[in-house]
């Protein structure tokens, strides 16, 4: 079917944005409260499963559900917040330089290839390392990493809007630089732009996952997927469902944006990647 | 006094060994209230003397000129601030792409609004008003609903009409159409040429329309410049132009152009041997002395144009 990825994507991401965002009213218990009588109970389809708990709970009796439910939030916030960083920083670096071309974009490609040169990870992991882990600092310094592909796409696409002739005659009817830069050139750019902005923020919420399990994401007891998925670790052998509840939700989340940017990128006609 | 006069205008692209002229030395004054066309083949520096007089040459251009005015005021001085004041304002343009010459991410009424509001300030009503007044002067019916489409759901002369009702939001003293019709098929070319005629006529304004077309500018034009390679050859009043050509190149021009009666069906058409020379650096005298039967050894100096009021710039006598 013609343009599934976008409905199947769509319909995804909307189910889980929507639980993030009613998380305090549909989540049947408070993710924080411990019960250890109660510890890792099994989810319910296993024999002997509480009723109260349809997922089970974890290693401190938390309720798997609900957790998992405000975890969403976290992914979702993080993933949010880092392309609106990320892209502010990148697109602006991209549409000067490939507005305005020389020296500017010299700058901006030299920009663009230290950044490249920046192993993400290491960095990543060195700074949370650094200043202790917290969900604002995850976010500034993955948005700081991840805006190089904002640039390169914001750069090629001005540089084929700059010389269109609506442009031209938009300098001819007396607009200035900047009105032409944010109300000629961006919304011109801005489906590219969206296509890149859903890649990335798939890209961010894997990483933040990885920080997390590391130890080195949203500090516990948040309940991020991938610190649910670090604390399952040690429970892995007996009650492996601990694990891949949350690898199946951080799975699903992923593969529903990437269908939703590539959905996109085709309804959009072919966006350089 | 003329509305805008250029005197000895100059534009080079590029530096050092692939230096380009593209104009040479362009004087022509367009009055208020004329239709002035300049005429020439692609590449002899037509749209690049308009661009040259609205500032908006390519980066890596320069231009030169001895007298450049407009409303008696140099505006080859003016910074580029001072400058788009005027664009768009008192200086209107429309461009040879009608299909991608409005911005496809907005309505037609919100671009048209904003180039009035940008300039005179109002309320947006008041533009908007003013843009479907406007869009049912260049002959678009139910302007209302034209006001709310965007782009891609007008048809090409469609949008050329919208181009002109665009230009002329500022009660604009000149308009400069760059092959306003080239992009047309045949039927809407007649009519956007009537239009910018009546418009013309009607506003009182001042019109440099560029063409490669005689036949245009036969129809429209009060004054014509002929170009050639960056120079103007020629220049008259349209009606002595077509009488009596004085520049070997117009002469070859208007021998290109079939008339029917006066042609014989079957006899060749004219044409004229060679190829446009090259615009190095250092290039000067008579553009067209390679392709000329009548050239002589003085056509390598700079030539002057001469024999007021029916300008030529030829050592021939006429």
């Amino acid at each position: 079917m013609r343009r599934s990825g976008i409905w199947i994507g769509g319909a995804i991401l909307t189910v889980v944005a929507l639980a993030g965002l009613l998380a305090p009213w549909i989540a049947p218990h408070d993710p924080y409260a411990q019960d250890l009588t109660r510890r890792l109970a099994v989810p319910f389809w296993m024999e002997g499963a509480l009723p109260e708990h349809l997922l089970g709970t974890d290693q401190l009796g938390r309720d798997y559900l609900s957790r998992l439910i405000f975890g969403a939030r976290v992914s979702l916030i993080i993933g949010a917040m880092v392309v609106v960083v990320s892209g502010a920083i990148g697109i602006t670096l991209g549409v000067l330089g490939g507005f305005f071309g020389g020296r500017v974009d010299d700058v901006v490609l030299f920009l663009i290839t230290c950044r490249l040169s920046i192993p993400v990870v290491l960095v990543a992991l060195a700074v949370v390392g650094l200043l202790g882990s917290s969900t604002s600092l995850v976010v500034a310094v993955l948005g700081l990493l991840l805006w190089d592909r904002f640039a390169v796409v914001a750069r090629a696409t001005t540089m084929q809007v700059r010389n269109l002739d609506y442009v031209a005659a938009a300098w001819a009817a007396g607009s200035s630089t900047p009105r032409i830069l944010v109300s000629e050139v961006l919304p011109n750019i801005m489906t590219h732009l969206a296509v890149v902005g859903t890649l990335e923020m798939a890209l961010a919420i894997l990483l933040e996952a990885a920080l997390s399990f590391l130890g080195l994401g949203v500090p516990p007891p948040l309940p991020s997927w991938g610190l649910m998925i670090a604390e399952g670790r040690d429970f892995m052998f007996f009650s492996a469902w601990v694990i891949w509840i949350p690898g199946i939700a951080l799975f699903t989340l992923v593969l529903a944006i990437n269908l939703l940017g590539d959905g996109l990128r085709d309804l959009f006609g072919a966006a350089p990647s | 006094m003329s509305l805008l006069e250029i005197e000895g205008l100059e534009v080079t692209f590029g530096q050092g060994e692939g230096r380009v002229a593209a104009v040479r030395g362009a004087s022509f004054s367009v009055a208020r209230g004329e239709t002035h066309c300049i005429v020439g083949e692609s590449g002899c520096g037509k749209s690049v003397t308009s661009l040259a007089i609205m500032g908006l040459l390519a980066r890596g251009a320069t231009r030169q000129a001895k007298r450049m005015e407009f409303d008696g005021r140099d505006i080859s001085r003016l910074s580029e601030r001072e400058m788009s004041r005027l664009r768009g304002h008192r200086i209107a343009m429309i461009f040879q792409e009608p299909m991608t010459s409005l911005n496809p991410a907005y309505t037609i009424g919100s671009q048209m609004a904003e180039v009035r509001t940008r300039h005179l300030g109002g309320t947006k009503q008041a533009a908007l008003d003013r843009a479907a007044e406007l869009l049912g002067r260049v002959g678009i019916t139910a302007p209302g609903m034209r006001l709310g489409q965007f782009p891609h759901q007008l048809s090409g002369g469609l949008r050329q009409r919208v181009m002109i009702a665009m230009a002329l939001m500022n009660d604009p003293e000149l308009l400069i159409a760059d092959e306003p019709t080239t992009a047309l098929d045949v039927t809407i070319q007649a009519q956007i040429l009537r239009l910018l005629a009546q418009l013309q006529a009607d506003l009182g304004l001042a019109l440099l329309l560029i063409t490669h077309d005689l036949g245009v500018v036969a129809r429209v034009a009060h004054q014509v410049s002929v170009m050639y390679a960056g120079e103007v050859v020629e220049n008259a009043a349209t009606a002595d132009l077509f009488a009596a050509p004085r520049h070997p190149y117009t002469r070859g021009l208007l021998e290109c152009l079939p008339i029917p009666g006066k042609v014989a069906p079957g006899a060749p058409l004219g044409s004229i041997p060679g190829m446009v020379p090259k615009l190095t650096p250092g290039f000067t005298g008579c553009g067209f002395r390679s392709r000329c039967s009548l050239a002589r050894a003085e056509c390598a100096a700079p030539v002057a144009l001469r024999g007021a009021p029916h300008l030529y710039r030829c050592v021939v006598d006429a």
